[in-house]
């Protein structure tokens, strides 16, 4: 029951969900109506999805037969998911969907996949490609692709990546030559493609990355394609096979349910795909939705770190083991080992961590609502600016400290945290691939580095660094934050100063010095970003606790989690700012050879 | 046939209670309420019946604070098709329940009740059973099995021993347990459906509950299990029974 108390603080008392719920562009819904779809969503996630995680973790996916065979509860729990109404919450009501806002269909995402990541991955998938539709298809193929996605009638897939090509996409290799009679003839092969075989749905839409021949090389030269499993009929309904087969599953360490497949295109030369958008847009596009992917993939991470928190915390307030320091009477009942500081650091570590980047990435899915909502064309356009720079942060921080939050979880379960009988083994697999998917960390960190920070004249960074400064001029002499309003300021000059002098390097041309350290300038930035969220969540746990006499730990709890952050964590920002500044790029000396 | 369906909003199974500190109840506070859970049970009969076509109405009723909407809301969106709403926030007891139950039947002209077994707040297990005594109509309690045809019902109960099935002429109340079905999921489209529902708001002073109470003196937790201990043989076991004053 923690979980939902989070969840009604990170949405209603930091998100201010409820004002955003009762705007007539989310169909004016009120508070009870959220609460409802939330309960219904846990008593789904419960049933059905919590249910399988362990058994689809200890039995994959098989391929068998050129078929994929897996739990037969997957099916039976997507069943209950898309009768339940919970495929398209986020889409327009006149589409089928619920129109509710994205940042609450971030939180039935959290449900979902706290209960079992592995099935809450087709849903996840699925919706990505009828968002990547609705936002560059025709109306025809929204009408014959889209809708049946959003009806959860067919599932979606993303194939971007290739065996030779996953962080760089620019060499792809998969062709679509066109047939003269409008369409394209798609032939190549894809790897790691999530979803991309099974009998879950009537039809699997393909969304494919693919090269026309004759078009510019590299990355201009890349366009999007919708390949179904079965081609349609006339009537919509699926047809024929459409020559997409599947070559092989990919055995993986965690995320076991979702199957993870190697699919050959245009086999036998009759694959067929359509265009979406503009010829050579494909990547554009794609990335397009690429900020609300990665903020599911960083919330998943984030979830994925607080489901262990919660599973520690219940082990460590109920196993007995040793006695406290000072206690010398060996007769003496053994404590539980949450009363061993050791152990509550580890538990302090994983709060901070979890609840730091869930609401990191809430507070990036609640920045596209508000997007939606802008008055102007040049608030939507800062929104977005705002939303671009904390991508990488929400996809990168959250996954890599989601992780070290698991660490820390399966530490507190000594021995019994290392075996398959307690879930925390599970979790830890599973949050491993949160660094990896969706672009790379070491690619993110490129991305905001090389990209994100210094285009524009550094304008997303300036406006991070002036949402920060609100809420440092908001706390600065108050009696209780004031103390982490002024640090928080004082970390902010020095990312500042280390970001100015990287922008002089980057003018200079040298590029290879600008992003020998990328990781450690994420890093910073992450942990600077997440203070701000820590200082965020203090001032709202400061302000409702005089009211909620019943639930002072609670929020005590937020403001001493905030406290330990800037206490042991946010001193870092010091130490890689010196780093940093030093421009040290030796790591290139290191040749080849030497290692 | 209409079928009238008692709902409670009480404390979600899930949440680990706490006694207030000074005993005077548990602590609700913050707490998470749902919907009883053999109250869920019931309404999934009644509305299983209602598709074989055997109820032609479902009505859901509340006795409770103004929050309790919520919980009849919910019922609404599984599928009843109409609530009605006692409003109070005076805690209401099982005899208080039974009478305003039964007031409400008989405005309602209701041909059967099905309720929860019991309320896993205070699990009283009494409301049915009095309300069956107030309007004088025969009872089924414990329910695993419900059929109705030709003015009577058949219900298959959960007793001690085993099951029993007793034949029942209707009008009647019938109490749920816990193996009689699982309640359907509630789609969300629905929710939004259950907001237009018809929800009459009565007041409590249309209904005479004048009747004595129990007056609750403090509330603990129970004493904690003391630990165990092994005994070598038989002689020992009764020897320590005997030590005990158990035998
Ligand atoms: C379980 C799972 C599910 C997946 N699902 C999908 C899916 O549904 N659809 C899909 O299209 N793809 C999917 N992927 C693929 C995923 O996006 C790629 O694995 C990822 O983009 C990395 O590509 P790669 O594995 O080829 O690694 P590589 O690109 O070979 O990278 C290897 C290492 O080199 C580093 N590196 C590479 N290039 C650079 C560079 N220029 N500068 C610095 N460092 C660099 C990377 O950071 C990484 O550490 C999935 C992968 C997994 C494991
Ligand atoms: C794969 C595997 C192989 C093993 N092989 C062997 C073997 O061959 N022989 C053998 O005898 N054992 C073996 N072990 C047991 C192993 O040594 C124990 O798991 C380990 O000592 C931890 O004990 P525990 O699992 O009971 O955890 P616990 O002692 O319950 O510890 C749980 C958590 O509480 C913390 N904690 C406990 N007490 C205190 C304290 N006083 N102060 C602060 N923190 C505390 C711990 O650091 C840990 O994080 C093995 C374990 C595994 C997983």
């Amino acid at each position: 029951m923690l979980k939902r108390r989070e969840i009604d603080f990170q949405i209603f008392e930091m998100l201010e969900a409820e004002r955003l719920c009762a705007q007539p562009a989310f169909l004016s819904q009120d508070r009870e109506t959220i609460d409802a779809i939330l309960d219904s969503a846990q008593r789904v996630a419960d049933e059905t999805f919590a249910t399988h995680a362990a058994l689809a973790d200890a039995e994959e996916p098989q391929f068998v037969d050129g078929r994929v065979r897996m739990r037969p509860e997957v099916q039976t729990a997507l069943k209950a998911f898309v009768e339940g109404g919970f495929m398209g919450t986020s889409f327009p009501e006149k589409l089928g969907g619920l129109q509710l806002p994205y940042v609450i269909s971030q939180v039935i995402n959290w449900i979902f996949s706290d209960a079992n990541v592995g099935t809450a991955g087709y849903p996840f998938l699925t919706m990505a490609a009828a968002n990547l539709i609705q936002a560059h298809g025709s109306e025809e193929q929204k009408q014959r692709y889209m809708l049946p996605l959003i009806q959860g009638r067919w599932f979606g897939t993303m194939c971007l990546s290739e065996p030779q090509a996953g962080s760089s996409l620019a060499d792809i290799r998969t062709r679509a030559e066109p047939t003269g009679e409008g369409d394209y003839r798609i032939s190549g092969t894809k790897m790691w493609i999530s979803g991309g075989e099974h009998e879950l749905s009537e039809n699997i839409v393909h969304l494919v990355l693919a090269k026309v021949p004759g078009q510019p090389a590299g990355t201009r030269g890349i366009s999007l394609f919708i390949v179904p499993k079965y081609r349609l009929d006339d009537q919509g309904q699926p047809g024929p096979r459409n020559d997409v087969s599947l070559a092989g599953l990919n055995h993986k360490m965690g995320y076991r349910g979702t199957v993870n497949t190697l699919l050959n295109f245009g086999e036998n030369g009759d694959c067929r795909g359509y265009l979406i958008g503009q010829l050579n847009q494909g990547l554009a596009a794609m990335f397009h939705m690429m900020n609300e992917a990665r903020i599911g993939v960083g919330l998943n991470a984030a979830v994925l770190a607080y489901s262990g928190y919660q599973h520690s915390l219940d082990y460590a307030r109920n196993r007995p083991q040793g006695r406290t320091a000072g206690q010398r009477d060996p007769s003496s009942p053994q404590s539980m080992i949450i009363e061993h500081a050791d152990v509550r650091h580890m538990l302090m570590r994983q709060k901070v961590y979890a609840e730091g980047a869930l609401s990191l990435c809430l507070y990036g899915a609640a920045l596209v609502d508000r997007k939606h909502l802008a008055d102007s064309a040049q608030q939507a356009a800062e929104l977005e600016c705002e939303l671009s720079i904390l991508t990488p942060l929400i996809k990168a921080w959250s996954s890599h400290y989601g992780l070290k939050a698991n660490y820390w979880g399966l530490q507190i379960l000594g021995g019994y945290g290392y075996t398959r009988d307690y879930p925390l083994e599970r979790i830890y697999r599973d949050n491993r691939l949160n660094p990896i998917h969706e672009g790379t960390n070491g690619i993110q960190s490129l991305d905001l580095l090389g990209r994100k920070v210094l285009q524009n004249q550094g304008a997303a960074f300036r406006l991070l660094m002036a949402r920060i400064g609100e809420t440092v001029s908001a706390c600065t002499g108050h009696s209780e934050l004031g103390e982490f309003a002024s640090q928080l300021h004082q970390a902010q000059m020095r990312v500042l100063e280390v970001t100015t002098a990287l922008g002089k390097v980057a003018s200079g041309g040298d590029v290879a010095t600008l992003l020998a350290n990328s990781w450690t300038y994420l890093d910073m930035m992450g942990h600077l970003v997440v203070a701000w969220m820590w200082l965020r969540q203090a001032v709202v746990a400061q302000v409702a606790m005089p009211q909620a006499s019943a639930e002072q730990d609670y929020y005590t709890g937020k403001i001493q989690a905030c406290a330990y952050f800037y206490r042991w964590e946010l001193p870092q920002v010091e130490m890689q700012a010196q780093q940093l500044m030093a421009m040290d790029a030796s790591i290139l000396q290191m040749a080849e050879e030497m290692f | 046939m209409k079928a009238l369906v008692p709902i409670k909003r009480v404390v979600d199974y899930n949440v680990r209670i706490r006694v207030k500190g000074d005993g005077t109840g548990v602590d609700l506070n913050g707490v998470k309420m749902s919907v009883n859970p053999f109250d869920e049970i019931a309404n999934e009969a009644a509305l299983k019946l209602k598709e074989a076509g055997v109820i032609s109405e479902v009505v859901v009723v509340t006795i409770g604070t103004a929050k309790a909407e919520d919980q009849l809301r919910s019922e609404l969106a599984r599928g009843a098709d109409r609530g009605i709403h006692v409003v109070t926030d005076e805690e209401i007891q099982p005899l208080q329940a039974a009478r305003i139950l039964a007031e409400l039947v008989k405005r309602e002209n209701a041909d059967v009740v099905i309720a929860g077994k019991q309320a896993i707040d205070d699990d009283n297990n009494q409301t049915p059973q009095m309300l069956a005594t107030l309007l004088d109509w025969p009872q089924a309690t414990f329910a695993s099995d419900i059929k109705i045809d030709g003015g009577k019902a058949t219900v298959q109960r959960e007793i001690d021993a085993g099951a029993e099935t007793l034949e029942v002429d209707l009008p009647a109340v019938i109490s749920a347990d816990l193996r009689l079905n699982e309640p359907r999921f509630i789609k969300l489209p629905d929710i939004m459906k259950a907001k237009r529902k018809p929800l009459d708001k009565v007041e409590l002073s249309e209904f005479d509950i004048d009747v004595p109470k129990l007056e609750v003196v403090s509330t603990s937790n129970p004493p904690a299990r003391e630990p165990g201990r092994m005994v070598k043989s038989v002689e020992e076991l009764v020897a320590a029974l005997k030590d005990k004053g158990l035998v």
